[in-house]
C-alpha cells in the first residue's frame, strides 16, 4: 500500500473549481440521522488522495454543494468516505443518494491535522458528535504508523447512546495496546452501561503528559471551547492544541470570503487551527 | 484497611488535595470502608441517606426514573465523590438513585459526624468546604454544558 506524504499539498492535484463525477458505491446508516457514503470514480479519472482533516465540496446535482470532511482511511486509494448528518435540504439530499447515483466532488481542500508535528508524542483525540468523522482518518493514520507516536487516547462524547458513531470500531480500537478509548453520552437510558456525562468529565480518567502531547479536537464549537479550557487547565500549551473549525464554506480556496472568521478563511487557512490562533475569536457573537 | 493504608488512600484521592497531615488524620478517623456489588442500589431516590463516599474503584451511575422514562444522567468513578449533599445540612431526601454499575469500593463517612467535625475545627472545616466547593463547581459546570445540548442539530444559515 502506498504511503501518504504528510507534507504533500493535495489541493494542487486537482482543478479546484471543476467537480469530478463520482458514483455512490455504498451508503451505510451510522445513527438515525447520520450516514456514511462511499464514493468511487465514475469514469477513468481517479478520485484524489487526501490528508487527514481535509474536506471536499460535494455537489448534489440540482440541489446544492456542501463542504464535508473526509472520514475514511487516507491510505485506502480509489474511494472516499464521507459521514454526513442530515440536518437540512442539501444534507438530506446527499444522504438520500442511492448506490449508483452520481455526486460531484471538488477538493480535497484545507490544512490537515498536525500529524507531522505530533510524531513522537502522545496524541489525544477529543471528538463530540459527528466531530469524530474528521478525526477518524487521524486514528487510521496513527494506527498504521504506530511506532511514530506515543499513546493514543480517544475521548468521544455524543448526545445519547444511539448517536455514537463507529461503535464497533471504537470497541476494536479500545482493545489495542497503547490505545485508550473512552466514550460518554450526555443522557443514557437504563440499558446504557457506559459513561454518562459531558465529554470534559472524561479527562479525569486520562493520564496526560501535557508537555509531551498533542490534542486534536473536533465537535460543536461550544464543546471545543470547554475542552480547550480543560486542557489548558491541565497544562497543555495552546500551540499543541488543535481544533477543527466549521463555517459556511463555498469556494473552498479562499476566494469567495463566505467562511471568513476574523483574519482567517476557514477553507484555506483551516479548517484545522491551533487553539492559540482561534482563542481570540471563539465565542464572539458577531463572527 | 490499616491506619497507614487508609491515610495513604486518602492522601492520593483528589478530594483531599491541599489537606494537611493533621486534616488527613482527622478525616481518616471518621472513615469506614464499604463495597457494593454490581447493580446494587447505593441509595434510592427519596432516601434520607446521610452518607458521603469517596470512590476508590468501580463506577456508580445516578439515575432518575419517571413514568415511562428512565434516564442515566451521570457516571462517577474512581477518584470522585458521591453524596456530597450529606456534607450540608440535612436534606429532605436523595433526589437521584445511585446504582453500582460494576463492583464498587469506597470510603464512607457519616454526614452528621463530618459536619460536627467541621464545626469543631474550623481549619478542617475550611479544607472540607474548599474541596466540596470544587466538587460542586465541577458538577455545576458539567450540568451547564449538558443543558447546552451542544450536539443538537443546528441548521446552517444556508439551510444546508
Amino acid at each position: 500500500m502506498e504511503a501518504i506524504e504528510l507534507e504533500q499539498d493535495q489541493t494542487s492535484q486537482v482543478d479546484t473549481f471543476q467537480p469530478v463525477p463520482a458514483v455512490v458505491s455504498q451508503v451505510r446508516k451510522d445513527t438515525p440521522d447520520t450516514f456514511t457514503l462511499t464514493l468511487e470514480p465514475e469514469g477513468a479519472e481517479p478520485l484524489p488522495s487526501f490528508l487527514p482533516g481535509q474536506f471536499s465540496m460535494l455537489y448534489v446535482f440540482g440541489v446544492g454543494e456542501l463542504p464535508i470532511s473526509i472520514s475514511g482511511d487516507p491510505q485506502e486509494k480509489g474511494k472516499l468516505l464521507y459521514t454526513v448528518r442530515s440536518v437540512g435540504k442539501t444534507t438530506h439530499a446527499l444522504v438520500s443518494r442511492k448506490v449508483g447515483d452520481s455526486v460531484g466532488v471538488r477538493g480535497p481542500f484545507g490544512k490537515p491535522w498536525p500529524l507531522k508535528a505530533a510524531r513522537g508524542k502522545d496524541v489525544l483525540v477529543v471528538a463530540g458528535g459527528i466531530g469524530l468523522a474528521p478525526l477518524r482518518p487521524v486514528i487510521y493514520y496513527i494506527l498504521r504508523h504506530r511506532a511514530d507516536y506515543g499513546r493514543l487516547v480517544i475521548l468521544y462524547g455524543a448526545r445519547s447512546p444511539r448517536d455514537l458513531l463507529y461503535q464497533k470500531q471504537l470497541d476494536s480500537w479500545s482493545r489495542l495496546p497503547d490505545v485508550q478509548v473512552l466514550t460518554t453520552v450526555d443522557y443514557g437510558g437504563l440499558s446504557w452501561h457506559g459513561h454518562v456525562g459531558v465529554v470534559t468529565t472524561l479527562f479525569r480518567y486520562v493520564r496526560l503528559q501535557p508537555l509531551h502531547s498533542v490534542a486534536m479536537v473536533c465537535g460543536p464549537e461550544i464543546m471545543m471551547r470547554y475542552v480547550a479550557w480543560e486542557l489548558e487547565a491541565r497544562g497543555l500549551p495552546q500551540g499543541d492544541l488543535y481544533v477543527s473549525m466549521e463555517r459556511n464554506m463555498k469556494c473552498g480556496v479562499g476566494f469567495c470570503g463566505h467562511c471568513q472568521f476574523g483574519p482567517y478563511f476557514i477553507c484555506k487557512d483551516g479548517p484545522i487551527f491551533t487553539y492559540r490562533e482561534m482563542r481570540p475569536w471563539l465565542g464572539k457573537y458577531e463572527l | 484497611m490499616t491506619g497507614q493504608v487508609l491515610l495513604d488512600t486518602l492522601r492520593i484521592h483528589p478530594f483531599t488535595e491541599g489537606f494537611t497531615q493533621e486534616q488527613l488524620e482527622r478525616l481518616a478517623g471518621l472513615a469506614g470502608q464499604v463495597r457494593f456489588q454490581k447493580n446494587a442500589i447505593i441509595f434510592h431516590e427519596g432516601d434520607e441517606s446521610s452518607f458521603f463516599y469517596l470512590l476508590l474503584s468501580g463506577s456508580v451511575v445516578l439515575e432518575v426514573t419517571a413514568p415511562g422514562r428512565s434516564l442515566r444522567i451521570q457516571t462517577l468513578g474512581k477518584g470522585e465523590e458521591l453524596g456530597w449533599s450529606s456534607l450540608l445540612a440535612p436534606t429532605p431526601g436523595k433526589q437521584f438513585q445511585a446504582r453500582a454499575l460494576e463492583p464498587v469500593e469506597a470510603l464512607v463517612f457519616d454526614g452528621a459526624r463530618l459536619r460536627r467535625a467541621c464545626d469543631e475545627e474550623c481549619s478542617f472545616g475550611y479544607a472540607m468546604m474548599r474541596s466540596l466547593l470544587k466538587v460542586v463547581a465541577s458538577r455545576l459546570q458539567a450540568t451547564r454544558i449538558q443543558l447546552l445540548d451542544v450536539y443538537s442539530p443546528v441548521k446552517s444559515p444556508a439551510g444546508a
